[in-house]
């Protein structure tokens, strides 16, 4: 499963300092200790950005990957700063991801930018009218976003479905609606469609010693639904998917498959 | 309608590994597809086999075995010649036999000097055995290791119980080294893990997952050496990418099948022609299942293998 470190994100109060003051090294550390930890793709969340969004951005993927020789997932609603970041975007250590599109109108040109430059992109399955009731919705959803990618030139593999996952502790009906929503998803094209979920926010709002808890096993659950990849912490969720891995049969089992 | 081939593709490769010095080297695997199926990957490199000598005189060996190696097996320089210049061996696999506890016990400086001379002696590669005696293979390897410095031999077997000071000596004489397991895929992927957290380049590993004749185990050998190349081809695991070696001679010459003698057994036929029977059919029945390097004895087993080879790439 791959896995998209989640920590360099402007909700972090280290990285919003480190971003204002273009201090590279809080932000290098955070890419390695992730890559070291099994992330295979490292998030940039510099939220919405609205203001000197394009020298942000390039400055973290610069960043970025000047520490670590892996391809990063560009997280803002900024149009503009996602071109930017695509432009400086180091192809060679593998494709850029774009989070994210959706069904809501002004996020369609962000299927634009995935065409002009190759890159990957997520489809979270909300649109206008707020969050989808169930998991019938969000596959319906998800068809329209799958659409509209192949209206804009996107080829479907590139295109990766998120349900939206939602907090635990406010919405646990939704825990199972998600997973239903995985396999659903998968139904909708053969091969089957690609997905992902910003896996932490099930345990948003709940005490810290149970964030990790809680994450790991709904991780357990998502990939044995399928799940092709999540955003989440490499340090927390490495030792799940490796496992889950050896159990589906996908590695094959060694006593030190951990340290591989 | 035309029948299309159903084609399998794989995402790994087996790695290359070339042994031997000057211009008689031999180079195994580099193939990313299963063994003789050309028409779904390249296979850039036959099989390989090497020709087997001990250290001293094989008394144990069959007495139809022996016989053909008479008048050369009392002298490994002499028989190690014999295989390169009349038998034309493309390599020689040396087993030191002798070093053993329970047999002549020789000293690892006395095996050096015998691996001095033969390396001296002949130009085609070399592939140096212990004798399989854990504590002892861990002196007598380090010291032939550093005898066998700068000729690119191989040297084994490192196992579970060893493997730390043969690597060690290993990497220090820059030769490659047979990683041996007891027909455990899981732990013969372990055993090569282990080996790449020492530091030992995963590219100069031969996996010899342990070898068994036909008829006394030969289907457990079979299954282990078919899941690691499909571990290695279809999970593209690197630990199950070297090239596997098959030791086949020590398992085939030592059984009823090969060492009965016609008075004993009228009915089974000529005991000579029934020991090379048997060789042939593990040595190929090890092919098919994915093994790189042959470590045979009869010269007659070894030239029909490499005519089957020869017909099926």
């Amino acid at each position: 499963m791959l896995i998209i470190g989640e920590r360099i994100s402007i909700i972090a109060k280290r990285v919003r300092e480190a971003m204002n003051k273009r201090d590279p090294k809080p932000i290098q550390e955070l890419a390695q200790a992730q890559w070291k930890a099994g992330a295979h793709m490292i998030e940039a969340n510099i939220g919405p950005a609205e203001e000197g969004g394009e020298d942000l951005i390039q400055w973290m993927v610069t960043t970025i990957q000047g520490a670590v020789p892996i391809p990063i997932c560009l997280d803002t609603t900024n149009y503009n700063a996602i071109e930017a970041g695509l432009k400086v975007h180091n192809n060679e250590w593998g494709r850029p991801l774009i989070n994210s599109t959706s069904n809501d109108p002004e996020r369609f040109s962000m299927l634009e930018l995935a065409a002009k430059y190759n890159s990957q992109i997520i489809g979270l399955t909300v649109g206008k009218g707020g969050l989808p009731a169930d998991a019938e919705e969000r596959s319906a959803i998800a068809a329209e976003i799958m659409a509209r990618a192949m209206e804009y030139g996107v080829p479907l593999e590139d295109l990766f479905l998120d349900p939206l996952v939602l907090q635990m502790a406010t919405s646990q009906d939704h825990a199972l609606k998600v997973i239903k929503a995985i396999r659903m998803f998968q139904e909708l094209n053969d091969p089957p469609m690609k997905t992902v979920v910003g896996l932490s926010n099930i345990s948003n709002g709940c005490p810290k010693d149970l964030r990790p808890i809680l994450n790991k096993y709904y991780l357990t659950l998502l990939i044995y639904e399928g799940l092709t990849a999540a955003i989440a912490d490499p340090h927390e969720v490495t030792e799940t998917a490796k496992t889950i891995d050896v159990i589906m049969g996908k590695t094959l089992y060694a006593h030190s498959y951990l340290e591989m | 309608m035309s029948y299309v081939v159903p084609k399998e593709t794989y995402t790994g490769k087996v790695y290359t590994l070339q042994f031997g010095s000057g211009n008689k080297t031999i180079t195994v695997g580099g193939e990313n597809a299963l063994p003789f199926l050309t028409f779904e990957g390249v296979i850039p490199h036959k099989p390989a086999i090497a020709i087997e000598i001990q250290d001293t005189t094989p008394a144990d060996w069959p007495e139809t075995l022996q016989k053909v190696f008479e008048g050369v097996s009392g002298d490994p320089i002499g028989w190690a010649k014999y295989c390169q210049d009349t038998l034309k061996a493309e390599a020689i696999v040396l087993r030191l036999i002798s070093t053993h506890p329970d047999r002549e016990n020789r000293s690892p400086e006395e095996a050096a000097k015998i691996v001095r001379e033969i390396l001296n002696a002949i130009e085609v590669p070399l592939i140096i055995l212990g004798s399989n005696h854990v504590e002892k293979d861990s002196q007598v390897l380090v010291s032939v290791a550093e005898v066998a410095k700068g000729k690119n031999s191989v040297i084994g077997k490192a196992q579970e119980g060893n493997y730390k000071t043969i690597a060690a000596a290993a990497m220090a004489n820059d030769l490659k080294l047979i990683a041996m397991s007891e027909l455990d895929i899981n732990l013969c992927k372990q055993l090569n893990i282990l080996l790449s957290q020492l530091g030992f380049d995963k590219e100069k590993i031969l996996t010899d997952p342990m070898c068994s004749a036909l008829g006394y185990g030969l289907e457990y050998t079979y299954s282990v050496m078919e899941r690691i190349r499909a571990a290695a081809l279809t999970q593209n695991d690197p630990t199950m990418q070297p090239p596997i070696i098959a030791d086949i001679g020590m398992y085939v010459w030592k059984i009823k099948e090969t060492v009965a003698s016609e008075q004993e057994l009228p009915h089974w036929g000529s005991t000579a022609e029934r020991g090379i029977a048997w060789e042939v059919i593990t040595a190929v029945s090890m092919i098919m299942a994915g093994a790189e390097l042959l470590i045979m004895r009869h010269p007659r087993a070894v030239d029909t293998v490499k005519k089957v080879i020869g017909e099926l790439v």
